[in-house]
């Protein structure tokens, strides 16, 4: 299916190299692929109990009573807890990762539907779904806020009435950039082009819905957790504040994962649920959520509304870009974010352009639908950053009359100006964009395909080609301004070498299908020579692990990636003076050659590191000052993020008769700095750009008037299958970070960030014969449709 | 996992044996054939029985496509795949093809069968659309064997209501065979595998002199049922197709469906698919029917 563009190298690179970076096949895969992964569901412990929950069927109303007496009769069930039950444990609301709180089982209203009211702790995961049938709610149903134009109006019903004081729906006013100097850009700009935006609400939908495993031990007083978590060490701490149990009596484990997407950070009420299930019944508790509860209830993702504004001079120097946003945060404010960034990365939405002025002000209210606002492979909220600054160019283009790609080429930031301060304030690492974007002109054959698309417009086919160039900021971050939770965001890494020279690295990080195990032993033998099959890579267990932050935003490789070289790099140092015992010569003698350390001009006198682990922990003195042992601990702190870019263009046919879009061709191209394992970037582009076609296409969570989501299922909820993507076309160039020590980047979510403005613009440049300048994902044929009759609306 | 609440489960041995049990528990209890829409409405908990009675065990018995010269009988449990890959059926009517080509997924198609289709009574059902525009019978079983034969009109009572009556089950389906036909069926879904937007089949019959001897359109998913629409039978009858005559089918699809708005799409815009499809399909089942 997939043509891989990337001519030079095979998977015998690495073997061609001693050790180190280059395609090589995941080590997580024989586990993986012979369906001998272990994931949170396929834990079991003896005695094991089942926890369901109940859900509100409405979108907002006040809870009169719960009678749980029929359900606490029914065979199998162990305990029914309410609201009532955690209110007298001090355990109904907890803290959201944005200094918000949330119900964990609701004690005064619902919110949203799909709250969770109650839960059965029962024998068996049926009894225990069995009986929340018999839970008898009475509810006083509330008008619900759901149009989120609507819900600063003054007669809005008010969700937040538990919040002191709180007499609207607002939840936060953020601004960034200079108000008066854009406007005074935008004053003498020859050309002014405004376009309203929205980023429908999407939901990440892993193949792996959310779950649990807590298993608490009252005499020891510790707490065992298997959850599906992203960030293990920082769910252990926000455990210790929430549940109250000392932190070093809880360890927090996440098995396999089946994809997170930003899905899995939050701590959700079901996680908590299954803690107090198993301190009420003194018994390991298993909660699992169906599909339908992970669609309706957990961390959703972008629902931003946008008004985006250009300026620019008339022969298309871009001046100043100005945009008011509206967000949608749901009932409660979950989004996952460094503290001080409540809107995220959003920030960077002056893209990759070197203008002179930049505003914006954001707006975020609370409505009655699922909370979040959760990071969704959106880099924090560079996704709609992205989005809003790719089309809004685009917007320029077709009112200038200008091809796009060189509109974006004319304004792209140059490679002298790095580091480049934005007008929003980010430090952007390096760059150099035009060769990325030539590059992927020449895999598409742009000008060929311009003439294409001249020729079949006579005809009066529709074919469109777009674009989209973008630069993410990962990585986070610098601990002096980014915390979630006063958590500080760097990572620890640990190294040890045994004495047989085989290694293990401990990390904090956790994959969900991205690869660590290989990556991060690639990272190591790079700079140490141990082949990646001896390093064994620990991750996912906080009674293993060194604290960090976990895995999302992209920051894996940028920040725990950075630790696990500098560890490395110690352990190295280290070597190299039991090396220089070993061989009698100065450590300033010695020359590392990958994998030994050999004296200066004599070849012939070396030690493998293999050969310096066994004298680490062998008979016979080492030099003064040197411990035994060959190991090493690292804390790293990120002195900046790292600012990965990339080229995407986007060839669509429409079928005029059905509106049904066809996306023909993908090409991306994409600069991560240093390349660990190509086929790994690949498959992470890969999956991002599936997924761009999904949110461009054909995904929504929608709600009806009464608040009923109506993406319950897969069924409703779709997402993209094989048939629906091309062969995807990639590309690469290489940019290193110059202040990460390999000088990587991260990919994690270039592609999901970049691909659906490439493929909206695509959209658009088909339906140019139309007269459509904009129209809003999802671009399901109904919708082009109406674009088609110069009529497109926006989707909510 | 969505589980289903508590019921009884029984494979049947015979089809008479189904029946008889079907007659003694009522309307608590439910065929299950393929599953593929009763299952997913029963893990919802959109449905509950308290008796589900197997009749997969039937398949051998049930599971057939015999074409003969006047007509095709095709059995209830005839499983999607089967229909996909018949090429006999293929050749006496193309239409079942190009639909199963576009119904669901591999997986659905390997269990899903065409008397579950029917008798799910789904106005999207795409096979409810292939056997209207087809003219089919249905033939329907109850106690002691005796069987009554409905056409497809009066099979679909109304959106998930079927003429089969308790104690009743639907055994075979009858496609009248005529000479110098095509048919062609072509849906508009958001993605693969998913339920249509809007679908059309259309199956043709040309005289000697290359007019049309017959013609039929199905349309599924814009009205409370698969319809068929004999206004675009009458307009096509006697007269020589050409590209006028499909718009003219196509403006009545149009006219005369009654799509609603949902998340697939806009009232309007399946009206339109209506027009459009029926335009496609006629040309292609000429196109077929001529070669
Ligand atoms: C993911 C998915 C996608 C799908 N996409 C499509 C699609 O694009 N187009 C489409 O047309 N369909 C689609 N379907 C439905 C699929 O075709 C089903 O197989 C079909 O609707 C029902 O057939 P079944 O044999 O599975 O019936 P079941 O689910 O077993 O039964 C359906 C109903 O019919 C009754 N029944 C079954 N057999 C008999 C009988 N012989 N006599 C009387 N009553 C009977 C049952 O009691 C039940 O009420 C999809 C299904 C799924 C799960």
């Amino acid at each position: 299916m997939t043509t891989v563009h990337e001519r030079t190298e095979t998977f015998d690179d690495n073997d061609q190299k001693p050790v180190g970076y280059g395609r090589m096949l995941r080590k997580e895969d024989p586990r993986l692929i012979r369906g001998r992964g272990r994931f949170t569901d396929d834990v079991q412990l003896p005695g094991m109990l089942h926890l369901a929950i109940l859900r509100s069927p409405f979108a907002h109303a006040r809870v009169v009573s719960v009678d749980t007496s029929a359900a606490e009769a029914a065979p199998g069930v162990k305990a029914v807890v309410t609201g009532e039950t955690l209110k007298g444990l001090g355990l109904a609301w907890m803290p959201t990762l944005s200094n918000d709180v949330q119900a964990v089982l609701a004690t005064d209203k619902v919110r949203f539907q799909g709250q969770e009211v109650a839960f059965v702790v029962a024998e068996d995961r049926y009894a225990a779904r069995d009986a929340l049938e018999l839970i008898d709610v009475e509810y006083d149903v509330l008008d619900p806020v759901i149009d989120v134009r609507q819900a600063l109006a003054p007669d809005a019903p008010l969700i937040r009435d538990d919040l002191e004081g709180k007499t609207n729906n607002h939840c936060f006013d953020w601004e960034t950039g200079d108000a008066e100097a854009t406007e005074a850009v935008f004053a003498r700009a020859d050309v002014v082009v405004k376009q309203d935006i929205v980023y429908p609400r999407v939901h990440p939908a892993p193949m792996e819905t959310c779950g649990a495993v807590a298993d608490f031990d009252a005499v020891e007083g510790k707490l065992k957790l298997w959850s599906t978590t992203q960030a293990p060490h920082a769910h252990r701490t926000l455990y210790a504040i929430v549940a109250g149990l000392p932190e070093h009596k809880i360890q927090v484990i996440a098995p396999d994962i089946g994809g997170g997407f930003g899905n899995k950070v939050p701590i959700y009420p079901g996680y908590v649920c299954a803690i107090v299930g198993s301190i009420v019944t003194g018994k390991p508790v298993k909660w699992m959520e169906d599909r339908s509860e992970n669609l309706i209830s957990t961390g959703f993702a972008r629902d931003y509304i946008m008004r985006g504004e250009i300026a620019a001079t008339r022969d298309g120097k871009i001046l100043a870009i100005r945009t008011n946003v509206l967000a949608d945060h749901g009932a409660f404010n979950g989004t996952a974010a460094p503290v001080k960034y409540p809107a995220g990365f959003f920030g960077v939405f002056t893209g990759s352009y070197d203008i002179e002025a930049a505003y914006c002000n954001m707006t975020a209210v609370y409505t009655n639908k699922a909370p979040g606002g959760v990071a969704y492979a959106c880099s924090f909220r560079i996704t709609e950053a992205v989005y809003l600054v790719e089309r809004i160019v685009d917007c320029l283009a077709a009112e200038l009359d200008m091809d796009p790609a060189e509109l974006r080429l004319k304004n792209f930031i140059q490679p002298d100006q790095f580091p480049y301060e934005t007008k929003t304030g980010w430090v952007y690492d390096s760059g150099d964009y035009e060769p990325t974007m030539r590059q992927a002109m020449d895999i598409a054959g742009y000008a060929a395909l311009r003439a294409e698309q001249a020729e079949k417009r006579a005809r009066g086919e529709l074919m469109g080609i777009g674009i989209s160039f973008f630069t993410e900021a990962v990585g986070a971050g610098p601990r002096k301004n980014m915390d979630i939770l006063g958590l500080g965001m760097a990572d620890g890494c640990e190294l040890r070498v045994h004495p047989t020279g085989k290694a293990v690295v401990r990390l904090s990080v956790k994959t969900q299908g991205q690869g660590h195990e290989t990556t991060f032993a690639q990272i190591i033998a790079e700079e140490i020579g141990i082949p990646p099959a001896d390093i064994e890579v620990v991750h996912g267990d906080t009674d293993q692990t060194p604290f960090g932050l976990g895995t999302y935003g992209s920051r894996s490789t940028p920040v725990s990636g950075a630790a696990a070289a500098l560890v490395a790099r110690k352990v190295r140092d280290k070597a190299q003076l039991i090396a220089s015992a070993m061989l009698e010569v100065t450590v300033a003698d010695l020359e590392w050659v990958k994998g030994s350390f050999q004296v200066k001009g004599d070849p012939g006198k070396a030690v493998t590191i293999q050969q310096i682990a066994m004298r680490a922990h062998g008979a016979g003195d080492l030099p003064d000052g040197v411990e035994g042992g060959l190991e090493a601990q690292i804390c790293y702190n990120p002195s900046n993020l790292t600012y990965p870019h990339g080229a995407y263009i986007c060839v669509v046919d429409i079928d005029p008769g059905t509106a049904q879009v066809k996306v023909r061709r993908f090409i991306a191209v994409d600069d991560c700095g240093t390349r660990i394992n190509p086929m790994i970037i690949e498959g992470q582009v890969h999956g991002g750009l599936t997924d761009g076609v999904g949110m461009a296409l054909m995904e929504m969570i929608s709600f009806d008037e009464d608040g009923n989501c109506l993406g319950a299922s897969l069924m409703d909820y779709l997402i993209p299958t094989s048939l629906e993507v091309p062969d995807w076309e990639t590309g690469y160039t290489v940019t290193p970070s110059p202040h990460h020590p390999i000088g990587a980047k991260g990919v994690g979510e270039s592609a999901t960030v970049g691909s659906p403005p490439a493929i909206v613009n695509a959209v658009v440049d088909a339906l140019k014969p139309y007269g459509v300048r904009h129209a809003d994902m999802p671009l399901t044929p109904s919708r082009v449709w109406d674009a088609m009759r110069g009529r497109a609306t926006p989707p909510i | 996992m969505q589980v289903p609440a508590p019921f009884e489960y029984e494979r049947a041995t015979s089809v008479d044996q189904a029946i008889g049990l079907l007659e003694r528990l009522g309307s608590s209890a439910r065929l299950v054939a393929g599953g593929h829409s009763l299952l997913p409405m029963m893990k919802l908990r959109l449905a509950n029985f308290e008796y589900l009675i197997d009749i997969n065990p039937l398949h051998a018995e049930l599971g057939y496509i015999r074409v003969q010269a006047d007509e095709v009988r095709i059995g209830a449990m005839t499983r999607h795949r089967e229909l996909l890959e018949s090429d006999e059926l293929a050749a006496a009517f193309p239409i079942f093809r190009d639909a199963e080509r576009v119904i669901a997924d591999p997986v659905v198609r390997n269990r899903g069968t065409l008397g579950g289709s029917l008798c799910q009574a789904d106005p999207s059902e795409d096979l409810s659309a292939v056997c209207t525009t087809l003219d089919a019978s249905c033939v329907i079983r109850g106690p002691g064997g005796a069987e009554r034969v409905v056409s497809m009109e009066e099979f679909h009572v109304g959106p998930y209501e079927t003429a089969v009556g308790d104690g009743e089950m639907l055994v075979e389906v009858h496609l009248p065979v005529r000479s110098n036909g095509g048919s062609a069926y072509e849906k508009v879904e958001r993605r693969a595998g998913d339920w249509a937007v809007a679908s059309a089949g259309a199956a043709v019959w040309l005289a000697p002199d290359g007019t049309f001897a017959d013609a039929r359109v199905g349309l599924a998913a814009v009205g409370p049922n698969t319809t068929g629409i004999p206004e675009i039978s009458q307009a096509l009858r006697g007269s020589t197709p050409s590209e006028e005559l499909y718009e003219r089918a196509g403006a009545i699809a149009a006219s005369s469906c009654d799509p609603a708005t949902d998340q697939r799409g806009s009232e309007d815009y399946k009206r339109h698919l209506a027009d459009e499809l029926t335009r496609r399909t006629l040309r292609k089942a000429v196109e077929r029917a001529r070669s």
